[in-house]
Parts: structure tokens; sequence; C-alpha cells
């Protein structure tokens, strides 16, 4: 089976599903691509059509991923609010103004209530896909280019390896905006590469270049620009030659999915995003025409 | 100090073009060369794996020029 969605596509390829990520300006994740991600966890779950192993690349000159939709989150927010300030505006009028103002104080309450609770639901959907990519049977490979930032990264962390191009630059730019990462990239990088270095990019925002990555453990391997699919291709025929069943096991050894922190991790998310200088950041950042967005 | 902003502009030419010779230490490349915050990330890793090293990115954060680029990477060799 193929598929050619609105933000990716997949096909096999010799062992591998080559699931390709294509909707610009740089594979940002919102509903769409969150519906096809979702698809094709469905599809890997039926058994991904007998393919051993899946890769995970961006056909985008501009990078892998480039993290969460933020516009959309920004406009869902704020369509939100201002649905919610009209409604209450039409009871309040009618009220008299001591009561006009508790009722305008408790309905920012509600709204906001509502909007941690529709967030809270496409952040159960990211991590229930997020951890089935995580624990797939088959050998998982993220090939990245440019920027892996944010959610992006997080989805590349979900990978078995990640083999990446000279140019990837890997970040986590969520304190920049009032957050923190929430589609379970804190505990799946305390995972791979342990807490103090986890911190260090949390709390400065820095990027880390492959090589870096790579001298850290967090990358499999460097390869030359445009070299990351082909290199992904091999790993995959050869991760083929092993056993399926042995591959599994081995991988369910090897690879567990922090559930309990990723929980915690959307909980303090969740308090963090409905804050109003996240909404007014989040106005900021998809404003700026400026050329320095992703410079901290 | 001139031998490191040498060759970050030589670097900078064979990404951007040959005007990133031609510039002078302390103008805006950011303005001269049309380049965006992504592209500066590219000429980022070009410089730290020219040069070995390992540049946070924070440390670009207020550099315009090739001039405070070269004082930043002579602060990490």
């Amino acid at each position: 089976m193929e598929l050619a969605g609105e933000a990716l596509s997949w096909r096999h390829h010799g062992p591998a599903l080559e699931v390709s990520l294509h909707r610009g300006p740089t594979n940002e994740i919102g509903t769409a691509m969150l519906r096809e991600l979702e698809a094709l966890v469905r599809y890997v779950d039926s058994g991904a059509g007998g393919a051993r192993a899946l890769i995970l690349h961006s056909t985008l000159a501009s990078g892998f991923c480039a993290g969460a939709d933020l516009r959309e989150l920004h406009e869902g927010i704020a369509e939100r609010s201002e649905r919610r300030r009209s409604q209450v505006g039409r009871i309040s009028r009618r009220l008299p103004s001591p009561l006009r103002a508790l009722t305008e104080r408790g309905a920012k309450r509600v709204g906001k209530a509502l909007v941690k609770r529709e967030i809270g639901q496409f952040i159960d959907r990211v991590h229930s896909t997020f951890n089935a990519l995580d624990e797939a049977p088959l050998v998982t490979i993220a090939a990245v280019h440019g920027p892996v930032f944010g959610g992006g990264f997080e989805l590349a962390l979900t990978a078995d390896l990640i083999i990446a191009e000279k140019s990837a630059r890997f970040c986590f730019p969520e304190l920049r905006l009032g957050i923190i990462p929430g589609f379970g990239g804190i505990p799946r990088l305390e995972r791979e590469l342990g807490n103090a270095l986890t911190r260090d990019l949390l709390l400065t925002g820095r990027s880390l270049g492959a090589r870096r990555a790579a001298e850290l453990g967090l990358v499999a391997q460097v390869v030359p620009r445009d070299g990351g699919l082909k290199s992904a291709r091999r790993v995959a025929e050869q991760a083929a030659r092993f056993d399926a069943d042995t591959v599994g096991r081995a991988k369910r050894f090897l690879k567990k999915t922090p559930r309990a922190r990723i929980a915690a991790e959307k909980k303090l998310f969740l308090e963090m995003v409905v804050e109003d200088r996240v909404a007014d950041a989040l106005g900021d950042f998809v404003s700026r025409t400026d050329v320095r967005p992703y410079l901290p | 100090m001139n031998e490191v902003l040498t060759r970050l502009q030589t670097l900078a030419a064979k990404r951007f073009g040959d005007k990133a010779l031609t510039l002078d230490a302390n103008a805006d490349f950011f303005e001269a060369l049309g380049i965006d915050s992504l592209q500066a990330l590219d000429l980022l890793t070009d410089l730290e794996e020219a040069f070995d090293i390992e540049v946070p990115d924070y440390e670009l954060a207020d550099v315009t020029t090739f001039g405070g680029l070269a004082e930043v990477l002579e602060a990490r060799l």
C-alpha cells in the first residue's frame, strides 16, 4: 500500500517503508500532519505490508521538521478565546456591573479550561502516535537534515536510529515561548542522553550540530548532505537480514517508552500553555517578519 | 583575528556567494547577503566543522557582522 497525503506520503522501497514528510514550510506538526501520522501508525499496526524497517525523512530542502505548527496553535487559542469573549459579552451586557466583572473573570477561567482540554486531547493523540512509533516492531530510522527543532526533534527521538546529514541541527526552542516540549521530547532525550545535556539544551534553547550530536550518542551516523536517505536504506537492508521476531524482542529489551515521565511532561506543558504570556509569545512569533526567528 | 576573519569569509562565500569576500567586517551580513536565521545556522554548522569547535548559537544572538563572528570564534579556539 502507498499513500500520497497532504503532509506525508509513504511507499515501499526494498525492505523499508519510506515515509516522506513534505508539508511546507518545514513539516510543522499540526492537525494535518498528525492525522496522517495516525494513519501511518494504523498501517504499521496492520503489518506495514511486510516491511521490516521504517524510514522517516523529509523531501523539503528547508529541513526535517521545525516543530509543532505554532500558527495553528496560536490561531486555535485566539479563536477560542474570542468566541468565549463574545458569548460572555452578550450575557454580561445585561448584568449589573459588579456581576459583570465576576462573570467575565469566571468566563476567562472557563475559556482557559476549554483550551487546556482541547490542547490536552491533541497532545494525547500525539503521545499515542509517537509511543506507537517508538514501540513499532520494525527498525525505525529518522534520516534528518537541516532544522530538527521542537516537535521535529521529538519525532526524531521516537526512532531507533537517527542518521543525520551534516546540515542537521537539533534544538528545543520551547522555553522562548514560555512552554516546555509537550510531545514526549524531554523524557526521550533523557533516555538517550541523560539529564545534564538535556538541561543544557532545554534551558539554553541552543542547537546541537550533527557531528556533536553523534559524539554524544544521539545520532548513529553523520553522512554528507543529501546522503541521509541512501544511508538509511543501507541500514534498513542490513537490519532486514535478521529474524524479525529477534529484532522485535531485542528492541523491546533495549528501548523502553518513558510513559510516566511523558505523562508528567504533559501535565506541566498543559499548565504552562494556557498562560497569557504564552498566547502573547505565540502571537509575537507568528507575526514576526524579521529574518532571525530561529536564533535565540 | 585576521586569519579567522578570512577563513570565515571564505566559508561564507562558498555558501552565499563571492559578495561575502568583499563585505566589510562591520557590515550587517544578514542584510548585505540577504540571509535568514536558518541559513545563519547552516553557516554555523560549516564554521563548527571547519574550525573543529562547538559554538552554542546563543553566542550569536547579537552577532550581525563578520567581525563580531570572528571574535566569537576566536574565543572558542
